[in-house]
């Protein structure tokens, strides 16, 4: 890898980190759990290195590497989403608003 | 269509997933946008997966072992996500987390054995980093996970001379990380960091007791975020090192919160075995008179309030009373009473777990408070109901110079005009020490089982019981 390229790679680094802060900081803790789901599920990312590992090498020990690799972070990603989307469809329920609302109305 | 050409729509669809990313932590800022952040991410997802597979050095076998492999993962990966009761949320995103790291750590190890007759000095530097943080996080995530299981012990596991063990691990990781620098051929040293990770994973969960774990919980989620980052750097894939800042500022940020709550540092939380020094203490506490209650008096007492305020804490989610506590607020609610919960930062055993607990039990989010929000109304509440909450509610923290806990921003359940306190017995919390609210001659104790109790109060609070008896 090229001076270059680490160069470039760092200042991506660097610049998503910052976006990350700055968005994370606005999340309320409400919402702290699924957000920590959602994140898990994003760090399975690694499952698109598994699948070049898996597809292109030839050699069976990186085949099994892969193929663990990408059994693993599918587990992760499609786990780490489904838990979060169970979670958030909890939150948007919340009947309680329109029900204080009528009731206040009738009293 | 040539393979340069392929080469630039798959990091253009990148592009294209890494907004999607973006835009699903952006979402995620509200309760009310927060389902279209998942779907965003899942898009995201989608588009990276698939523009992966356009790869021109996929051959037709690897085509084939990857559909396998995506088909197993997804067969595994459904029931482990939509199987999950809200109270096992801790452990079950531990569990996930060690199937990341797993992978991570293997795609390093493949990497490695696949390329290190030309590998550059930097990349084998990060490589070493991120082979050590995929292993690490996987031992670590899979012991927190089996810590919050009850399958291995809660209390923190320490030993005379822990940390320099930890540190002696550590340095040896580095130095081998070093030597592979200089003569990345040397491929007998890989498996060696390999096992070093491996053990340092178990050895930096083994001190951490079960009120610590949000903390730990985050900071891996932190880890296997850099982790992925770091294989970005190795791969040359911005995808993976955009995803990955993501996630580890994220968890970075969460663990900040965590300590900030408790009033401790990271390394304290991390090297301090907290609940281990503070024997001494904990004799020390004053014994006083205690005042108790049957839940028919103190169903009495709040049906006559104006205001309750319910705190709940781990005792609630371990004996699942959510649905119960619910019962219990509409109870109140139809006699005119206003119900609020004070939620604390590390009440339960990850960030926000108390908030999806009661969002289970369909109590609307607008009603759970943060410590900041509440803590100035307490004066003004009738009733506080403190539920399987013991350290965060101990006024220790505020003046008891001498308290392990002194310094913890707490609630301030003792301004409010009665506190109940439902509890088993009087054992002393998670730190081990002696709670003086309990001896405040304002509070009244509950004893008996959260869940019990709280429907016990429901059925007093809607005067069902009294209907059956006639």
């Amino acid at each position: 890898m090229s001076a270059n390229v680490i160069i470039s790679s760092l200042f991506v680094f660097a610049l998503a980190g910052f976006v990350g802060f700055e968005l994370i900081r606005k999340v309320p803790k409400l919402l702290h759990t699924p957000l920590m789901a959602l994140t898990n599920a994003l760090s399975a990312i690694s499952l698109v290195g598994s699948l070049v590992i898996l597809g292109e090498s030839t050699e069976l020990y990186a085949r099994i590497l892969g193929f663990v690799a990408v059994v693993a972070s599918t587990i992760n990603v499609v786990g780490g989403f489904l838990i979060t989307d169970k979670m958030l469809r909890m939150f948007r329920r919340t009947p309680a608003r329109p029900v204080a609302g009528a009731k206040e109305a009738k009293s | 269509m040539s393979d340069y050409v392929r080469q630039n729509i798959i990091d253009f669809a990148y592009l294209i997933a890494v907004m999607g990313f973006v835009l699903s932590l952006k979402w995620m800022t509200n309760a009310a946008t927060a389902r279209r952040g998942i779907f965003a991410g899942e898009i995201g997802f989608a588009i990276a997966i698939i523009a992966t597979l356009f790869d021109p050095a996929i051959t037709s076998t690897g085509w084939f072992l990857i559909i396998i492999a995506l088909a197993l993962g997804t067969l595994i990966g459904i029931p482990l996500g939509l199987r999950v009761p809200m109270t096992a949320m801790p452990e079950r995103i531990a569990l996930s987390h060690a199937f990341g790291a797993l992978a991570a750590g293997l795609v390093g190890l493949g990497h490695y054995f696949l390329n290190y007759h030309h590998i550059g000095k930097f990349v084998i530097a990060v490589l070493g980093i991120e082979i050590t943080l995929g292993c690490l996080v996987f031992t670590g995530s899979l012991m927190a996970s089996g810590k919050l299981h009850e399958m291995l012990p809660q209390r923190p596991i320490v030993f005379r001379g822990q940390n320099y063990v930890n540190f002696s691990v550590l340095g040896v990781a580095i130095i081998i990380i070093v030597a592979l620098m200089f003569n990345p051929s040397q491929v007998w040293l890989v498996p060696v960091l390999v096992v070093l990770g491996l053990l340092f994973g178990v050895l930096l969960i083994v001190p951490i007791g079960g009120a610590d774990m949000p903390t730990v919980i985050a900071l891996l989620n932190s880890y296997a975020g850099l982790s992925a980052s770091a294989l970005g750097f190795v791969l040359g894939n911005k995808l993976l090192i955009v995803a990955g800042a993501l996630d580890g500022t994220s968890g970075l940020i969460l663990a900040i919160i965590m300590c900030r709550a408790m009033n401790r540092s990271f390394r304290n939380v991390l090297f301090g075995a907290f609940g281990q020094l503070d024997e001494s203490v904990a004799e020390g506490g004053e014994a006083g008179n205690v005042r108790s209650a049957s839940t028919d008096e103190a169903a009495e007492i709040m049906k006559t309030a104006r205001s309750v305020v319910i705190v709940p804490g781990y005792g609630m989610a371990v004996a699942q009373a959510q649905h119960k506590v619910r019962e219990l607020a509409d109870a109140l609610e139809k006699e005119g009473v206003e119900v609020r919960y004070a939620i604390h930062p590390v009440a339960g055993r990850m960030p926000g777990h108390m908030n999806v607990l009661l969002a289970e039990a369909n109590v609307s989010y607008e009603k759970l408070l943060d410590m900041d929000e509440i803590n100035s109304d307490f004066p003004q509440v009738d009733v506080v109901l403190v539920l399987g909450a013991n350290d965060v509610v101990n006024p220790a923290a505020r003046h008891e110079k001498s308290s392990p806990i002194y310094g913890m921003p707490i609630l301030n359940v003792d301004q409010a005009q009665c506190v109940m306190v439902v509890k088993r017995s009087m054992r002393a919390g998670f730190a081990g020490i002696e709670n003086e609210l309990f001896f405040n001659p304002k509070t009244l104790m509950v004893f008996g089982d959260a869940k019990a109790v709280v429907s016990e109060l429901s059925i007093e609070v809607s005067g069902q019981r009294d209907a059956i008896s006639l």
